[in-house]
Parts: C-alpha cells; structure tokens; sequence
C-alpha cells in the first residue's frame, strides 16, 4: 500500500515537471507548428541563472527559493522570445526550417553553458523543509514532491485562465484552430508567436530551477532529458488542450516511476517504448490533429 | 480620391498554391457600391481569387484597395484597411463560444453589435455555445456576422448559401441585402436566385480568364450566355427560376475561351 502511494505521489511530483516542460511545447506547436528542441536549452539556462541566484543569496532561505524561480522564469522567457524574434520569425512559415534552427540553437546553447559554467554538477542545498519527508499513508514522500505539484496546478490553472479569459489567450486558443482565418479577421498573429513562446520560456525556466532542486543540482545537460519525456507527452497527450498535456505528463511519469520501483528500474525504458507504441497506434501522424 | 475610383482594382492577379498555378490572370473592378457577383464554374478559382486578393495564399498582379496597392502587404494588413472576409467554408473557430468568435472579429471601438443582434437574433440566445456544435447555418450566421461587426469599405463573400435550407438562405440574403445599403460586396454565389436578388453586375472567370462582366440582370436573362458561361441551365428547376448545376462533370467544355 505504502509503495503504491509512494509511486503515485513522486509519479505526480515528476509528472508536475514533465507538464512545466510540455505546456510550452505544446502551445508553441499547437499555433506554429514548430516543434521547438530549443526548449531543452531555455530549462538549463533557467536552472543555471536559478543556480547562480542560490549562489549569491542564503540558499537555505524561502525568499531565496521563490526569487529563484521568479528569476529562472523571467530568465527562460527572455531567452524564449529572443529566439523567436530573432531566429523563428524570420523564417516564417518555413517550419523545417525553423525546426533545425531551434536544433541548432540547442547544441550551440548548451556548448555555450558548459564553456561558462563547466560540465560538472553545481549543487544547491535548498530550504531544508524540501529535504525532509511527509509521511502519507504510510509512504515517506519528499517535500520537495509537494512544490513540484502546487508549481504545476499554479502554471495549469494560470494559464487556463489566461487563454479563456484575455484577448490574447482567445487569440491563441483561435490561431491553434486555423491560423490564417485569424489573420483574415485583421489579427496580427505573430504577437501571438512571441507571446507563446514567452510563456513557454517562462514554464521551461521555472521547470528548470524546480528540476535543480528535484536533484540537488545542476549541470547545462538539465533540459535533455526533460525535453525527451516533454516529447513523449505532447505525442501522447496531443496538442489541442493542456489539460491534455497535464494528464499524459502524470499518466507517463507515473508509469515510469512504477516500472522504476516493480520492473528492475526500467522507467526510462518505459517511458520511451511508449513512444512507437504510440505512434504505431496513431498512424495519423506525430500530433494527429483532427483535419 | 474620386467618387469614381473603384473601391479594388484586379490586374493581372495570378495566384497559386504550393507552387501550383490556381488563378492564371484575372482582371476586374469592384465600384463603391452595390453588389459584385464573382461567378464561374466549379474549379475555375473563385475562392483562389478572393484568397489571392487578401495575400491568404501567394499572389502575383497589382490589387488596388482604394487606389493602394495591397498586393504584397501581409493579410492582416489588408484587413484592417477595412475589409471584412467571409470565408467559402465559414472557417469559425469551432472550440471557440459564439460570443468568443465575434469578439475577436471586432477592430473598431464601437462595433456594429447591435445590427448583428437584429439580423441574427439566433446568435445572441446561443452566444456561449461553441461553435463547433452550431448548425451549418447557424455557422455561416457567425461567419457573416463577424464581417459585419466593422465599418468595413467592402466585403469579400463567398459562396455564404452553400449548403443551406432554403430558409436560411433567405435570411443570410436579407443580411446581406442590408449590408449592401452600407458597403459595396464582392459576392461569390452559385445560387442564380441569390446572385439575381442581390447583385447590380456580374464578373465571370472561365478558364482562368475574365471572360465576362456585365449587369447582373441582363446576363441571367440571356439563357444562352448563362449556359455557355456557367454551364448552367435555365428554366428546368422545380420552382422554374434558374437552378446552377452543381456537378462539375455537366456541360461541355468547349469553347468558352474569351
Ligand atoms: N488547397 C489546394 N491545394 C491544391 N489545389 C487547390 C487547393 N484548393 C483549390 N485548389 C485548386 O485550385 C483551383 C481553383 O479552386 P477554387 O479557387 O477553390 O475554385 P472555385 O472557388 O472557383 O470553385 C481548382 O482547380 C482546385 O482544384
Ligand atoms: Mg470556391
């Protein structure tokens, strides 16, 4: 009973983290139908400058904490429209390639990070209430589990409001739908392109400082891995809605968690075999969107 | 600038999508008032000219919207000069609510709320229904109402009965017709009937080409211009008015070429 909590409740946790990755790269396909690998490189700066943040005040300490994560969001949002200002919006309507230039940019990225702050994990020892365990059913769960899950319902419930109650979040939920109807209407949707991306920067930075914290560390390879399970919910959970993506990212989290603890460790095994699988059973395509 | 200055001016357009060639040269004006009717058979490009025009698909030619060239301005650019769009397959955001899709057809501050409610009183009882679960016709209500929100200088519509119970053509005609009273429309419509209720002259692509433009009346009462032109035939529909053959396959292809 015990373990079954456990690995519902860390499958939640790292499912929380999977959704700050995929909302972003969700939305960002969803309306330009670019699928965004540069991603992976807005989490690691979000997580290093969230580092550097921990570095120079008393990491310990909640104000620390939470202006970590302020700052890996801003962060990851400047960074996110500045790619797509300056490297995306150019090459309009090219999606290919669009696609290897946010490839490009990862690689170049990540190499630039490991030139400034070396390959070798920086540690960040966090508010100690993270470290300690809150015991539930019997299952000791790690505090830190709990943040990730109140992060990701705050991002999930904010960003729903955003996109059904603004201007722009209708102009959003409109050019995911038909793009050029949108423009037909006199709507510049290319304001729309950034802002996407913005707020997708934004969730991937705040993921970034959160997943920091998840392993006690840092290294610019952070995003990566991330990125791989990212794809692999937007794949499972489509495009069309985010609370789509929220329960593919908690339905593969907590598969991999469950095969981690019952299969011999072979979560990330898993998680990527459902990939094909997937695809195998969706031959309509990557993100078979209705026509 | 004249009253007399077409409110758009077509020369030479062509148009294609990826890369293949859907308008070949089309060249006409719409005047400042009244109703254009934009006709020809099934295939001939009517939509790839209205889509040309509004930069939705890759143009080439000179399209003058009065007497600016808007040929290589981005779509939305072209919108807001002021013309509002209805599209062949109403194309309104179908997990949007109703209310959500005329909000965002709004560019002015005052919009024409009130006009759209009484042309439309459907809309305005199902205003939070998405509107992907409207009927047809209640879509093209939507479709037709987001282009009249604005104080629009001309209005692209194409082929808004398409598919429609009869009643409800009439009433998108009769919003239409009332719209006209404001604002100068260029019409695609198969319906004869619609075309003879609304329109004041009539431009007619074959083969690519402008082969035809005329006053509206005066063309559908030429029965042997109508058939060679449209491929339609007069006087054999139920209701003995003029009934548009809908299949594409029908009447010969030979020799219309202006
Ligand atoms: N999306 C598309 N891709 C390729 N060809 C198209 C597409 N849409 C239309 N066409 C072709 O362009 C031509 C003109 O089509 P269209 O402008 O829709 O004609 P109309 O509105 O007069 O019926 C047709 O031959 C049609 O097959
Ligand atoms: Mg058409």
């Amino acid at each position: 009973m015990s373990s079954v909590v456990l690995v519902l409740i860390t499958g939640l946790g790292v499912g929380a983290l999977y959704f700050l990755v995929a909302s972003g790269l969700s939305l960002i396909y969803g309306l330009m139908n670019v699928l965004n690998f540069a991603h992976g490189a807005f989490i690691a700066l979000g997580a290093l400058i969230g580092w550097e943040v921990a570095e120079h005040t008393d990491a310990a300490s909640w104000w620390s904490f939470l202006l970590s994560l302020v700052v890996g969001a801003v962060v990851g949002a400047a960074f996110a429209a500045f790619t797509e200002l300056v490297l995306i919006r150019p090459l309009y309507q090219r999606h290919i390639e669009q696609v290897l230039v946010t490839v490009g940019l990862s690689f170049a990225a990540i190499a630039l990070f490991d030139g400034i702050w070396g390959q070798d994990l920086h540690s960040v020892k966090g508010p100690a209430w993270l470290d300690e365990v809150t015991v539930v059913a019997g299952a000791h769960i790690a505090n830190i589990f709990w943040v990730l899950i109140v992060a990701a319902v705050l991002v999930l419930g904010g960003l729903s409001l955003f996109l059904r109650k603004t201007r722009y979040g209708k102009i959003i939920r409109a050019g995911v739908e038909n793009r050029a109807m949108v423009t037909a209407l006199g709507i510049d949707v290319r304001r729309a392109f950034t802002l996407v991306f913005s707020i997708g920067g934004a969730a991937a930075g705040l993921g970034g400082v959160l997943a920091m914290h998840y392993m006690t560390g840092v290294t610019p390879e952070i995003g990566s891995s991330l990125l791989i399970f990212a794809f692999i919910v937007i794949i499972i959970g489509g495009t069309e809605s985010l609370v789509g993506t929220a329960v593919a990212s908690v339905i593969v989290a907590v598969l991999q968690q469950f095969a981690n603890t019952y299969l011999w460790g072979t979560g990330d095994f898993i998680a990527i075999v459902l990939l094909p699988i997937v695809l195998l059973l969706r031959p309509s395509g990557l993100f078979g969107k209705r026509a | 600038m004249s009253a007399a200055t077409p409110i758009l001016e077509v020369e030479h357009l062509s148009a294609s999508i990826a890369g293949q060639q859907v308008v070949e040269d089309v060249s006409f004006t719409v005047p400042r008032s009244g109703v254009t009717a934009l006709l020809g058979r099934n295939g001939v490009g009517k939509t790839s000219t209205l889509r040309g025009i509004l930069g939705l698909i890759q143009r080439r030619g000179i399209v003058k919207f009065a007497g600016e060239r808007i040929d290589t301005m981005q779509t939305y650019r072209i919108v807001q000069k002021g013309i509002g769009y209805v599209p062949e397959e109403r194309e309104v955001f179908s997990k949007l609510s109703v209310a959500e899709n005329l909000e965002l057809a709004e560019r002015q501050k005052n919009p024409h709320r009130e006009f759209v409610a009484r042309l439309f009183p459907d809309l305005v009882q199902r205003r939070d229904q998405q509107a992907g679960t409207l009927s047809g016709g209640q879509q093209q209500m939507v479709s037709v109402a987001r282009a009249l929100l604005n104080d629009n200088q001309l209005l692209l519509v194409d082929e808004p009965t398409k598919g429609l119970a009869p009643k409800i053509v009439n009433e998108v005609a009769d919003a239409l017709a009332a719209a006209s009273k404001t604002v100068p429309i260029l019409l695609v419509e198969q319906n004869l009937e619609v075309v003879r209720r609304l329109a004041d002259r009539v431009v007619v692509i074959v083969g690519g080409r402008v082969a035809h433009v005329g006053d509206a009346a005066a063309t559908l009462d030429d029965a042997d211009l109508v058939r060679r032109l449209l491929g339609v035939h007069v006087g054999d529909s139920a209701h003995g008015g003029i009934a548009p053959a809908r299949n594409a396959g029908e009447g010969a292809e030979g020799g219309q070429h202006a």
